[in-house]
Formats: C-alpha cells, structure tokens, sequence
C-alpha cells in the first residue's frame, strides 16, 4: 500500500515534516528534561538514534516474520514493548562492554528509552503505513535524526536563555514551552509549504 | 488518610500535568478539540485505573526486582484492551487519536502511579488515588483542547452540540502544533504564579 512512497519523502518527513518532536509531539519528557545542557541532548539524541534504527528493523522483522504468520496481531503492543525493552538491554550491555567512552557519556539515558514514546512510536507507524523493510528503516533513522536535531536546536537556544531575565513564575518549565513554540512556529511554517 | 483528600489531591497538588509534569506527549498532541481530549483521558483512565487496582492486588506476589517489566506487561494488557474496544466500537475516536491509544503504554502517568502508590497502598486507596488522578488529567486536557478548539475554530462543540460561538477570525495556529506549546506554557506560568503568592502568603 505504502510501496510508491520514495525514500526520499519518507526520509524528509522524518527528519523535517513529520518531526517527531515539535510536529506530532513524540518524546517530549526528554524534551523537556535532557535539554537543559547541549551535552546531554547530543548524548541522548545519539542512544535513540541508535535504539529507534535497532528497533525499527527488529520489530518489523517480529511483526511480519512471527506474528502475521501466526495470526498473533493483537499482540504487537506486548511484543513492541517487549523487544524495545530487551534491546536497550542488549546495547547497554553491548556498549559498556566495547565503548566504556560512550557509556559513560550516554550515562542514565540508556535505560530511560525504553519509556521514551519516540521508539514506540515509531515502530507503531511502520506497521500503521505498511511500510516495507527498507521503508521501515529508513523511517526509523530518520525520525532519529529529525529527534536529535530539534533536540540540539532547542538545548542550545536553552543555554544561551539562561541568564536572560524572565519573570520568576515564567521560569523553568514555562520559559521552555515558549521557545518550543517559535521552534514548531518554524518547523511547520517553513517545512509545511514544500510539496514533495 | 481519608479517601477524599486522596482524591482531591490528584487533581491539585499531584495533578499528573501541572504538579508532577508526567504525560507531555498526549497532553498536546490530542488536545485539537474537546471531544478528542474526552475521548483520550477516558481511555488513559481506564488503563490507569485498572492497572492501579491489579498492581496493587498483586503486590505482595510481585517480586521487587522484575516489578518493572511486570508493571508494564499489565498495562500493555489493558491497554491492548482499549485499543481494540475503540477501534471496534468507536472508529471515528480511534482515527483521530490515531498512533496516541496504543502508545498510552509508555504514558509516564501510569507507570508513575504504580510505582509510586499502587505499589504501597491497598487496593481501595489505589483505586481512589488512579480516580482523582484521572480526573485531574481529564480537567487539564479539556482545558486546552476547549482554550485550542475555542481560538482555533471559532466555537466549542462536544459530539456535534454546539456549545458556544465567538465571533473572531479563526486563528488555525491554535490548531497546529505551536498553539499546543503556546497553550501549556501559558498554563503553567499561570500555575507557577498563583503557587508563587501562595507560598508568599504562607499557604
């Protein structure tokens, strides 16, 4: 059903039109909460990268090569869950075992995407549009990379918005919702109008 | 504890959006009209409500170091539940709330409330607490959706009834995503300042 859609197109609505963060509202506890520090939003934006591919291509896998076959359907959810959580097992394991460096710098976050809906998100759209393998993958990545670059955007306007003078009750939580506002001002203003 | 202000806490003090900030992502996302802010909080209810009641039945047989996974087992269940009771009998529901019904499994409200009281509390003030909790998130997304339905369309509407209208330009920003983010922080600067004075006065 999905087969005539370019990768093209799907990649650039991962990573601009369908942004997962300030278009279709995927993933904002670390939204709001990893972006106080440019380092910890590029450490985090890097582990869901690198867990939304994974999973991607694993759940497609799953749901199309145990599942349909078994006519288990109504068990996606469990199962999605399930594998994305034994996945950020896998590559915590993985990644303290062979790049101590980037564990340490990944830290808490690791674990924490497991509940980052993001991930779930994005396996739930796959088998929503009927994505094929390569559509499936390519989807995941670039929802990945559309996730890490609003993150970025957003953790560097935070930093440099630190010592500005804003009244007290606006501060913290607030504050970071209005500079999201201009964020997704731009996003769907500049991205919404390119016809693809 | 007496079971009122048990309740009554979780729309004030521990409301799951302005007080503890769990639930972002539907919170803004289905938030376009009232009748779709209804229809999530319903389904977040219902998992939060029977997920607060297995959990805490079953606390003393869930072993402390997988309490995790099972938590989150049980509400993919009933989640997996009200993604099919919807889909059959509400289709109209389910395709606006779209991909949002089957990702209240990673919903941080409920997970939260397990872990934090069903886990501790009996059965009865578990369910008391996942009703004010519910019905704390329920106030807080009609709010938006009815401030985003009103600016945005020009009138309220729940179920076809039309409720109000006001005669002003539809602003279809309030519809699209930046009107959500505009809308929440409004609220919770609104929040902050009245928790500011109350503190001040010495509440």
């Amino acid at each position: 059903m999905a087969a005539d859609v370019s990768l093209f197109q799907i990649f650039m609505d991962g990573v601009f039109i369908k942004n997962f963060l300030i278009i279709q509202f995927l993933g904002l506890c670390s939204f709001v909460g990893v972006t106080k520090d440019t380092k910890s939003a590029a450490g985090m934006s890097g582990a869901v990268i690198f867990v939304m591919t994974l999973a991607a291509t694993v759940s497609f896998l799953i749901y199309n090569f145990v599942l349909v076959p078994l006519k288990l359907e109504f068990l996606d959810l469990i199962s999605f869950i399930v594998v994305i959580a034994a996945l950020v097992q896998l590559v915590e394991f993985v990644v303290r075992k062979n790049v101590p460096s980037l564990y340490r710098s990944l830290g808490i976050y690791l674990p924490l995407i497991t509940t980052n809906c993001a991930v779930l998100g994005v396996v739930l759209l796959n088998v929503l549009n009927e994505y094929s393998f390569i559509q499936s993958v390519v989807f995941g990545v670039s929802a990945g990379i559309g996730y890490a670059l609003v993150m970025l955007m957003m953790s560097g306007i935070r930093e440099r918005t630190t010592l500005v003078n804003v009244p007290s009750s606006m501060r913290g939580l607030p504050h970071a919702f209005l500079i999201a506002t201009m964020l997704s001002m731009a996003f769907v203003n500049y991205f919404g109008v390119i016809p693809l | 504890m007496d079971p009122l202000s048990e309740f009554i806490r979780g729309i004030t003090k521990d409301n799951p959006i302005f007080g503890l900030v769990l639930g972002l992502c539907p919170t803004l996302a289905v938030t376009t009209s009232i009748d779709n802010a209804i229809g999530m909080s319903a389904g977040t209810a219902f998992v939060l409500i029977c997920s607060n009641l297995m959990i805490s039945g079953l606390r003393k047989q869930i072993p402390a170091s997988v309490r995790l996974p099972i938590f989150i087992l049980i509400i993919a269940t009933f989640v997996s539940i009200v993604k099919m009771v919807m889909e059959a009998y509400f289709p109209p529901m389910y395709a606006a709330l779209g991909v949002f019904i089957p990702l209240i499994v990673v919903n941080c409200i409920i997970i939260g409330r397990a872990e934090a009281y069903a886990n501790k509390n009996n059965m009865f003030y578990s369910l008391i607490d996942a009703l004010g909790s519910s019905a704390g998130f329920l106030l807080v997304l009609v709010l938006i959706g009815g401030i985003r339905e009103l600016l945005g369309t020009g009138g309220l509407a729940i179920f076809g009834t039309q409720l109000v209208s006001i005669p002003i330009n539809p602003i279809t920003f309030m519809i699209l995503s930046p009107g959500a983010f505009l809308t929440i922080g409004i609220l919770m600067a609104i929040v902050n300042h009245r928790r500011a004075k109350k503190l001040a006065r010495g509440g």
